[in-house]
C-alpha cells in the first residue's frame, strides 16, 4: 500500500475510533444522570480513543519513513558482488544511483550491468515486503491501540486532563522549534567551518589579505592554489554596508522626524504607507533595479565627472541598498520617537524652545538609545543582504577603499560558491560555510545588542 | 574705525537694561530660520524617499509592460505532405516546414548566409506550433492556411523600438537585408501584436519569445502552500505556549529571546541550514519545493510567532477569567475562547509572513532551486523554480528581451504581493476588535 493511501487510512480508522470512544462514554454513562456522571466530557473520551490509536502508528510511521532509505541501502548493498562493494564510496554512489534509477523507471546512465539489474530487482522486492509489512504493522497498531483505549474508559477515567497533557505536550514542541532551528544553524554551519579550518588555518582565512578561492580541479593546473584571506570580503561588506548607511540612517531619520513631529494627520496616513511599502518589495527587485538603472546611471555621471566608475560599483549597490533599508530606520526611529513622553515636549516648549531645538536637544537624546538599537538592526539587515549585491556588486574581491570601485560582499562570496554543482569536501565550498559562520555571529552580535537596548530603552519610559 | 568709547557706551547700555526679552527677540529670527529649515529637511527626507519609490515602480513598468504584448508574424502555410510523417506527427520535419514556408515569401533570397539571416527572423518556437496543430488536426495536412507564429526576440524588440535602426550595422542585432525582410511584412500588414499568452503558460526557455512563468509560478505555489501548512500550526501552537502556558522561568527567557534573534538573521543563512541539514544529511532531493517550503518555513515561523503572541496578547485577560470562573479547564480557556478571538491576528501576521517569504530568493538560491527547469512541477518532489529567482535568473541573461520580461515577471510578482497584503488589510479590518 502507498505511503499515501496509508496514511488516509489511517485518518480514517482515528475518526472512527473517535466515534468509538464517545459512544462508549455515553452507554457507560448512569442511566438518569446522563452524561453528568462521566468525569469528562464525551468528546475527551472519543479523543483520548483517537489518539490512543493514531498516535503510536503515526510515530512508527514517521520513523519506517526516515529510516526506509538506509535499511534497504545496506540491505541492498550486501547482496552486490564483492569487486562492487570494495568500490571507493564515491563510485559505490553512483551505482546506488543507478540501481535507485532503475526502480523508480528513470533514465540509467550507461548499460545496465546485469548485477545491476539484479540489485534493483532486488530492491524492489525488498521495497514491496517493506511496505506490506509496513501497512500490517501500523494498522494493527491502530486497532489495538484503539482497542485498548475502549477497554480502559470508565466513568472515572480522568479522559480530559490525559487529552491536555498529550495538547500541552504538543505545544512544547511547538515552541522548541525555534530552539532547534537555532541549533541546527549554529551545528551545521559550525560543522563545516571546523572541517574549513582544518585544511585552512584560521588566522590565515580572518587575517588574510588575498581571496581567490577557485581550486583548481588538478593539482598541475595554472592557479591552482586557492587563497582564502577574507579581508577583502570582509571590507566590501563594510563599505557597501556604510554607502547603505550614510543613505538610509538621515533619509530614515529625517522622515521619522517629519512623520511623527510636523506631519499634519492627512500626509502622514499617506506618506507612512507609501514608505512601508519600500520595505514590502523583494530584494531580488531591488537588485535588478540597481543593475538596470543605478549602476549605469552612476558609471554614466562618473563619466561625466572624469571619474573611471565601475559599472559594478560599491556605490549603487550600497545606495539600493540604502533605499532598501530606509523604512526599517524611520520605522524604528517612529516608534521610539513616539515612546518619548509628551511631558518632556511640554517642558521644553514652555521654557520657549521652538519645536526644532525640543526635537535636537530634548525629543532625540532621550530617544537615542531607541534609535541606535534601530540602526545596529538596519546594519545587521544590510549585512546580511543577498540579491542586491549578488545582482549589482561584484565578484573579483578588491581591498580598496573607494566606493566608485567593485568590491564583493559575504553573502556574494557564499552564493558564488555554493550556486551550481559542489564537490562537498573541497575548501571553496567549505569556505562559504566558514563565511556563513563570521556572517551570523556578526549578524546574532548586533541583533542582541540592539535588542537589548531597545528594551532597555523601552522599560525605561515605561 | 569704530569709536570705543562706542562701543564701551553700548555695553554700558547693556548693564543698564538687561532684558532678556531682547536677547530672545535679537535670535529669534535665526531660531525660526533653523525651524524652517529643519523642517523642509524632514520634508525633503521624505520626498527623496518616495522618489526613490516611484522611480522604482516607474522604471519597472516602462520596461516590463511591453512584455504583455508579443509581436507575430501571419504565414501561408502549405502542410506539404512531403515534410509531415502522418503516422507520426511529433517525428515531422516541421522546422523544415517553416524554412520552406520563409523561402516562399521572399523568393529572391538563394544564398546560404542570407538564407540563415531569414530563418532567425522567426522564433524557433514556430516549428512546435505547427507541430501541435497537426496533431490536432490531421486533416490538414496537404492544405494551404495562414497562420500567426511568434517573431524572433530581435525583431520582437525591433518592433516594440527597443533596437535603434539609426545605429551603424555592426552595432545592431539585425541587420539591412534582415530590416528590408520585416520592413516588406509590416508593409503587407503581416506583422500583429497581440497580449501575450505564453508568458502565462509556458515554463522557462532560453528564447525569450517562448519563456514564460508559468513553471516559477506553480514552484511558487507548492513552495509556500507547504510553507503555510507547516508553519501556521506550528506557529500559532509556539505562541499559544509562550503566552498562555509557559512558566517564567530562565529557560523560556532563553526561547523568547532566540525567537527574536531568528527573525533577525539573514536569510541566506537558512539557505546554508537547508543545505546542509536537509540536502546533505537527510538527502533530499535538489531544487525541489519540499526542502525550499521547509526552509522558508523555519524563516517564517519567527514572524508568524511574534505576530501571533502580540495577537494574543490584546485579549483582555477578562475573557479568560470569565472562562475559568464558570469552570473551564486552562486548556479549554485557550482553545474555545481565546484562540478563535486572537485567530484574526495571527491569520494576519501569518498572510505578511507568507508575502515575505514568496519575495525571498537567497536561501532558494542555497538549496538549488536555481537550475534551468522548463517542465512545469507537479509535485513537491520535482524540481523547480520559484517567481523571484526565476526573475534573478532572467535578471542575468543578457538578451535585451528578457529585460522586459524580468520587469514583467517583477510586475506580476508586486501584484501578487499587493494582492496577498490587501487580503491581509481586508481580514484585519474585517475581524479586529478593539477592546
Amino acid at each position: 500500500m502507498s505511503p499515501s493511501l496509508l496514511i488516509i487510512l489511517l485518518l480514517i480508522i482515528t475518526a472512527a475510533a473517535y466515534q468509538l470512544g464517545r459512544s462508549q462514554s455515553i452507554s457507560l454513562a448512569k442511566k438518569g444522570e446522563g452524561v453528568k456522571s462521566l468525569h469528562s466530557r464525551p468528546v475527551y473520551y472519543g479523543l483520548l480513543t483517537a489518539l490512543w490509536c493514531g498516535l503510536p502508528a503515526l510515530f512508527i510511521f514517521l520513523i519506517w519513513q526516515i529510516c526506509e532509505p538506509l535499511i534497504m541501502t545496506k540491505m541492498v548493498l550486501v547482496h552486490l558482488p564483492d569487486e562492487m562493494q570494495m568500490l571507493p564510496e564515491s563510485r559505490l554512489n553512483l551505482v546506488l544511483n543507478d540501481i535507485r534509477n532503475l526502480v523508480s523507471g528513470n533514465i540509467v546512465s550507461g548499460e545496465i550491468k546485469p548485477e545491476i539489474e539484479e540489485a534493483a530487482n532486488h530492491y524492489r522486492t525488498l521495497q514491496a515486503t517493506g511496505n506490506a509489512a509496513l501497512t500490517v504493522v501500523i494498522l494493527s497498531f491502530a486497532l489495538i491501540g484503539a482497542f485498548i483505549a475502549r477497554q480502559r474508559i470508565t466513568p472515572v477515567l480522568r479522559a480530559r486532563n490525559h487529552v491536555e497533557k498529550v495538547f500541552n505536550f504538543f505545544l512544547i514542541a511547538c515552541a522548541s522549534f525555534a530552539i532547534f532551528t537555532t541549533i541546527g544553524i549554529v551545528l551545521s554551519v559550525l560543522f563545516e567551518a571546523i572541517r574549513f579550518f582544518r585544511i585552512i588555518p584560521m588566522t590565515e582565512f580572518l587575517f588574510g589579505l588575498d581571496w581567490s578561492p577557485q581550486m583548481s580541479i588538478r593539482t598541475d593546473q595554472v592557479g591552482s592554489s586557492g587563497a582564502f584571506g577574507a579581508i577583502p570580503v570582509f571590507a566590501g561588506t563594510a563599505m557597501i554596508s556604510g554607502v547603505a548607511m550614510l543613505v538610509a540612517v538621515p533619509l530614515g531619520l529625517m522622515s521619522a522626524i517629519y512623520l511623527s513631529e510636523y506631519a499634519n494627520k492627512g500626509f502622514r496616513t499617506i506618506a507612512k504607507p507609501l514608505l512601508e511599502i519600500l520595505a514590502g518589495i523583494p530584494t531580488v527587485v531591488y537588485g535588478f533595479f540597481a543593475a538596470l538603472t543605478v549602476a549605469p546611471f552612476i558609471r554614466d555621471m562618473g563619466v561625466t565627472f572624469g571619474l573611471d566608475v565601475s559599472s559594478e560599483s560599491a556605490l549603487a549597490a550600497g545606495l539600493v541598498m540604502g533605499i532598501m533599508i530606509i523604512p526599517f530606520v524611520s520605522s524604528l526611529s517612529d516608534d521610539v520617537i513616539n515612546a518619548v513622553p509628551q511631558a518632556m515636549r511640554d517642558g521644553a516648549f514652555a521654557l520657549g524652545a521652538t519645536k526644532s531645538e525640543t526635537i535636537k536637544q530634548i525629543v532625540i537624546p532621550a530617544a537615542l538609545p531607541g534609535i541606535v538599537g534601530g540602526v545596529l538592526l538596519a546594519v545587521s539587515r544590510a549585512i546580511g543582504e543577498t540579491m542586491i549585491v549578488v545582482m549589482a556588486a561584484g565578484l573579483a574581491a578588491n581591498l580598496t577603499a573607494n566606493p566608485l570601485q567593485a568590491v564583493t560582499t559575504v553573502t556574494v562570496q557564499i552564493v558564488t560558491l555554493l550556486v551550481g554543482d559542489q564537490e562537498f569536501n573541497s575548501p571553496k565550498t567549505l569556505a562559504a560555510f566558514a563565511l556563513g559562520l563570521v556572517l551570523f555571529i556578526v549578524t546574532l552580535i548586533l541583533n542582541i545588542i540592539a535588542l537589548y537596548v531597545v528594551r532597555k530603552y523601552r522599560e525605561q519610559y515605561e | 574705525m569704530n569709536n570705543p568709547n562706542d562701543i564701551k557706551q553700548s555695553q554700558g547700555a547693556e548693564v543698564q537694561s538687561p532684558k532678556a526679552i531682547d536677547i530672545v527677540n535679537r535670535g529669534l529670527a535665526k531660531r525660526y530660520g533653523s525651524e524652517q529649515r529643519f523642517k523642509i529637511y524632514g520634508l525633503i527626507a521624505v520626498f527623496i524617499s518616495l522618489a526613490f519609490l516611484v522611480l522604482l515602480f516607474f522604471t519597472i513598468f516602462s520596461n516590463g509592460y511591453s512584455a504583455f504584448f508579443q509581436t507575430f508574424v501571419k504565414l501561408e502555410v502549405f502542410f506539404d505532405p512531403a515534410f509531415i510523417n502522418k503516422d507520426d506527427p511529433a517525428n515531422s520535419n516541421f522546422p523544415g516546414l517553416i524554412k520552406k514556408t520563409l523561402r516562399n515569401e521572399f523568393p529572391d533570397v538563394k544564398n546560404r548566409k542570407e538564407k540563415k539571416e531569414l530563418y532567425s527572423l522567426v522564433s524557433s518556437g514556430a516549428a512546435f506550433q505547427l507541430q501541435t496543430l497537426i496533431q490536432q488536426q490531421t486533416d490538414l495536412v496537404g492544405r494551404k492556411i495562414t497562420i500567426q507564429v511568434p517573431v524572433d526576440d530581435d525583431v520582437d524588440m525591433l518592433i516594440k523600438g527597443n533596437i535603434d535602426r539609426n545605429v551603424p550595422e555592426s552595432n545592431r542585432r539585425i541587420n539591412d537585408r534582415q530590416l528590408t525582410w520585416i520592413d516588406k511584412w509590416i508593409r503587407d500588414g503581416k506583422i500583429t501584436k497581440h497580449f501575450n499568452t505564453a508568458f502565462f503558460t509556458s515554463g522557462d526557455s532560453r528564447e525569450p519569445e517562448l519563456a514564460g512563468i508559468l513553471g516559477a509560478l506553480v514552484g511558487s505555489i507548492l513552495t509556500l502552500t507547504l510553507t503555510l501548512l507547516l508553519s501556521f500550526p506550528v506557529g500559532v501552537a509556539a505562541a499559544v505556549y509562550l503566552e498562555e502556558f509557559a512558566p517564567k522561568n530562565r529557560w523560556i527567557d532563553i526561547v523568547e529571546v532566540n525567537i527574536n534573534n531568528l527573525a533577525a538573521v539573514p536569510s541566506i543563512v537558512f539557505g546554508l541550514l537547508g543545505l546542509a541539514v536537509f540536502i546533505n544529511f537527510f538527502h533530499m532531493p535538489r531544487s525541489a519545493p519540499l526542502v525550499g517550503g521547509l526552509v522558508l518555513t523555519l524563516m517564517t515561523l519567527p514572524v508568524i510567532i511574534i505576530a501571533s503572541r502580540a495577537s494574543l496578547q490584546s485579549v483582555p485577560p477578562s475573557i479568560r477569567e470569565a472562562a475559568l470562573g464558570v469552570g473551564a479547564s486552562k486548556m479549554q480557556t485557550v482553545l474555545h475562547h481565546v484562540l478563535p478571538l486572537a485567530l484574526p491576528g495571527m491569520l494576519t501576521g501569518t498572510i505578511i509572513g507568507i508575502a515575505r517569504a514568496l519575495g525571498e530568493t537567497a536561501p532558494l538560491l542555497m538549496i538549488g532551486m536555481v537550475a534551468f527547469i522548463v517542465d512545469i512541477p507537479s509535485s513537491f518532489t520535482d524540481p523547480a523554480t520559484a517567481l523571484p529567482v526565476q526573475i534573478f535568473l532572467w535578471a542575468d541573461s543578457p538578451e535585451r528581451g528578457f529585460v522586459e520580461r524580468t520587469s514583467a515577471a517583477i510586475i506580476v510578482l508586486l501584484v501578487l504581493l499587493v494582492v496577498i497584503n490587501a487580503l491581509a488589510v481586508i481580514l484585519r479590518n474585517r475581524f479586529e476588535r478593539r477592546w
